[in-house]
């Protein structure tokens, strides 16, 4: 009899500290909300900076945990410790003892239509960073216009904003305003595309790299300035304000799309999971690690372990190899070493 | 025209809509390299030029991209090559001043 | 424009206002800009609605224009305030409204300061004591008088005798709105609609048969900027900012303006002749401005007020062809009579401003 693991949320994290279990011989237990595995992942198009189509890795992880028990439009109802093991009671009546958890429960896209400004949901071409990728996936949008001649991308919607309530970086923004600026330079070669930044970001193994392409090969002007206002002109398109923080001139400029990379907040529905399970929430509201260099999977509570954008923003990479070690510190833990 | 004692102000936004950025158009055709600037500054904080005349290469190219005039700048410039030395983008900044001279001729 | 957005946003951004028995403080400067303005608020609420809206003469400034032209600080502007709540209590009410947008914001900052400091709350209440032996209790429900005027938008609508429809077309009158800064920029939750979508205006223009038209610089301030205004030498940058407003609304072929602030209404339409002197340059049709009313004014339109009884006379820009727009009745020839019929003598007129 394989001992049990269950693994909350069935995003990318989850799906392969899952496989990862499995080849270790485990019995892992995925719940998920909602009624498809991927998360946030199985929602976009390509991934940067290989332009990797997101739908394969997804497709790839799958492929992994055929043998797992995947329980979806599933909650966590409760969980209660006792003695070693926990009791972990689900929404469709199955109760699982276990003697570890791995969380995996992710993060909240940043709701863009708070930060009023730019009246994402007021204005007709104004979208957000998940539009634009289900539009590139072939979903139809009026919102996007069908021969855009400028168009321009918002860094750092709702993340390094303090007033939102997020003050930590979301890490992913800015090169995904790169990535999807060049998609769009791509699909639109005669569109002038702005980025409009506050810093870039762009940390990651070949992040550099795509700026520069951007830059040389697409014509992309990156303006330094967070855009302060946003109206709606007579022929509906878009009057931008910003400052040209590098020239020290207030800017305007009329855009026909403008996508607001919305970032990434904590799961709202971790509280109440960190509630049950006596887990200790940080300060900018996602799971607090026990260490935040080097135990960054490990929680306060014996057996359970964080995996992914639970405990902070996270690129692809980054989950997959918390969710690897993650996997490996729950072998650990269980074979009591 | 009545004379109140003051008068509208010009203002000073940025219009990119109305930038005539042909000259930055030419010079990027000329000089690719024009278009990877990533403002960095160091162009500037090395010039001989820019304690004393203004010249600051790193303005010039925003300038272009903003559409303004940039040519009292240029006229700054000893052509000394201290920023080709400098820049992390590998631009050769020297001779992209030569070519924009020769624009603006 | 996505109007359901504006909607979603419109009911984050609402107040409760009470229906009734309500504490009245007038502006400094509206009954010198707008002199019927505050008058006709008293009649309407008063009479038309049947409301109880109490005011004293022994009332004052509530010290937010000198505070906002750096002409004294904040602790005297609290302790001034602090009276009128006094008077407030003295006359047994605790719902109180002014009519200055400018006062508004000021008691809305000065109650959230005591809020959070509430050592200066009690130092206030001991410098009232020792100026003028008095004590006070904080309003329980503050509202600006264009809230109110919202809040009795519908009822009004149901009195109206006048329509804000265009008579020549059947269209309804398309109308910009414009808030004061200090309504809502400082504190936005405190504002009927929020700030940046505010619904305060919005909502009696609808109501009245009116169209809102947005337009790029439809949040854009109005350039007063108090201290900046009353120093000359800052005034063309103040006219600068009227003048991007209107430049910014010229295409969308707007009829009127409504505001809710003693400074917006008066720069929006007295800068129309200074911008109209200065570039020849009009917004309206036909080489006439754009008019700019205050909610009152609107309201004591559409409830079929004489005009020249509600000190439309005052206006820079003309007000006839609006007025003739929408079908309200006047006699030209009264325009400049005074309220006991005596000539008030006729305004020299503008080169570049077409008045009457």
């Amino acid at each position: 009899m394989k001992e049990n693991v269950v693994v909350i949320g069935g995003g990318v994290a989850g799906m392969e500290a899952a496989r990862q279990l499995l080849l270790l011989g485990y019995n892992p237990i995925l719940v998920e909300q909602q009624d498809h595995l991927g998360g946030h992942v199985a929602q976009w198009n390509r991934l940067f900076p290989d332009m990797a189509p997101a739908g394969d890795l997804v497709r790839r992880l799958w492929d992994g945990i055929t043998d797992a028990n995947i329980f979806l439009e599933t909650r966590v109802t409760s969980v209660n410790r006792l003695k070693d093991d926990y009791l972990v009671m689900l929404s469709n009546g199955v109760s699982i003892s276990c003697r570890a958890i791995l969380i995996a429960s992710g993060f909240k896209l940043f709701d863009a239509a708070r930060k009023e400004e730019y009246g994402y949901g007021v204005y007709d071409h104004v979208v957000t960073n998940a539009d634009l990728e289900s539009w590139f996936n072939g979903n139809e949008s009026d919102r996007i216009p069908s021969a855009p001649r400028s168009v321009g991308f918002v860094h750092c919607v709702g993340s390094r904003d303090l007033k939102a309530g997020n003050s930590q970086c979301s890490k992913v923004c800015c090169i995904t305003a790169v990535k999807q600026a060049i998609e769009m330079k791509e699909r639109f070669p005669e569109a002038r595309v702005y980025c409009f930044y506050m810093d870039l970001r762009l940390f990651g193994k070949k992040y550099e790299d795509f700026y520069i392409r951007a830059q040389q090969e697409f014509g992309i002007q990156f303006i330094r300035g967070r855009v302060s206002e946003v109206g709606e002109t007579l022929d509906g398109r878009l009057q931008v304000k910003a400052e040209d923080t590098l020239s020290g001139k207030p800017l305007k400029v009329q855009l026909d799309l403008l996508v607001l990379m919305a970032g990434m907040s904590c799961n709202p529905d971790v509280a109440e999971l960190a509630r049950m399970a006596r887990l200790d929430i940080d300060s900018d509201g996602f799971l607090r690690s026990l260490d935040n260099t080097a135990g960054i999977d490990v929680s306060n509570r014996p057996g359970i372990f964080y995996a992914g954008a639970c405990t902070g923003a996270k690129t692809v990479p980054e989950t997959l190899g918390e969710a690897r070690s993650a996997a490996l510190d729950i072998h650990r833990y269980l074979q009591g070493r | 025209m009545m004379d109140f004692g003051f008068k509208l102000s010009k203002s000073a936004t940025l219009d990119l809509d109305r930038a005539d950025t042909g000259r930055y158009e030419r010079l990027c055709a000329l000089e690719p390299d024009a278009r990877i600037c990533m403002n960095c500054g160091s162009c500037s904080a090395t010039c001989t030029a820019a304690p004393f005349s203004g010249m600051s290469l790193r303005k010039v190219i925003l300038g272009l991209q903003r559409g303004q005039d940039v040519r009292p700048m240029l006229q700054g410039c000893m052509l000394c090559g201290k920023c080709s030395m400098v820049c992390p983008r590998g631009i050769n900044t020297r001779h992209l001043i030569l070519t924009l001279c020769r624009i603006y001729d | 424009m996505i109007y359901e957005g504006k909607q979603k946003i419109w009911q984050d951004y609402q107040k409760e206002i009470p229906d009734d028995h309500w504490y009245y403080v007038r502006s400094c400067i509206r009954q010198n800009f707008f002199p019927a303005s505050e008058r006709k608020f008293t009649d309407i609420t008063q009479q038309i609605l049947g409301k109880d809206v109490y005011e004293t003469p022994y009332h004052t400034t509530c010290g937010g224009i000198a505070y906002h032209c750096d002409a004294i600080p904040q602790v005297t502007v609290m302790t001034i305030v602090a009276r009128q709540f006094a008077l407030m209590t003295e006359a047994g009410y605790e719902n109180y409204v002014p009519s200055c947008v400018t006062s508004f914001g000021n008691y809305v900052e000065i109650l959230e300061t005591w809020h959070e400091f509430p050592e200066l709350e009690t130092r206030i209440r001991e410098q009232l004591w020792k100026a003028c032996r008095r004590e006070f209790n904080k309003p329980k429900y503050l509202a600006h008088t264009s809230d109110l005027i919202y809040h009795w938008r519908n009822e009004i609508a149901e009195k109206a005798r006048v329509r804000l429809i265009d008579r020549e077309t059947g269209e309804p009158m398309r109308m910009a709105e414009h808030i004061g800064c200090h309504y809502a920029k400082m504190f936005p939750s405190k504002g009927i609609g929020g700030a940046e979508y505010p619904y305060v205006l919005a909502g009696m223009i609808e109501s009245w048969g009116g169209q809102v038209v947005d337009y790029p610089e439809r949040r854009h301030c109005c350039g007063y900027g108090f201290r900046q205004y009353h120093t000359k030498a800052n005034r063309g940058y103040c006219v600068s900012n009227t003048h991007k407003k209107f430049e910014s609304m010229e295409p969308y072929g707007i009829q009127a303006i409504l505001t809710n602030c003693p400074g917006c209404c008066y720069f929006m339409d007295r800068w129309q002749y200074v911008i109209a002197e200065q570039t020849g340059k009009t917004y309206g049709k036909d080489g006439f401005g754009i008019p700019v009313f205050t909610y009152e004014e609107l309201a004591g339109l559409v409830l079929g007020y004489d005009p020249w009884d509600l000190g439309l006379q005052l206006h820079q820009v003309a007000v006839e062809p609006f007025l003739d727009r929408i079908g309200v009745e006047y006699d030209p020839k009264a325009k400049y009579l005074g309220v006991n019929k005596e000539d008030l003598l006729r305004p020299e007129l503008p080169v570049n401003l077409k008045c009457f």
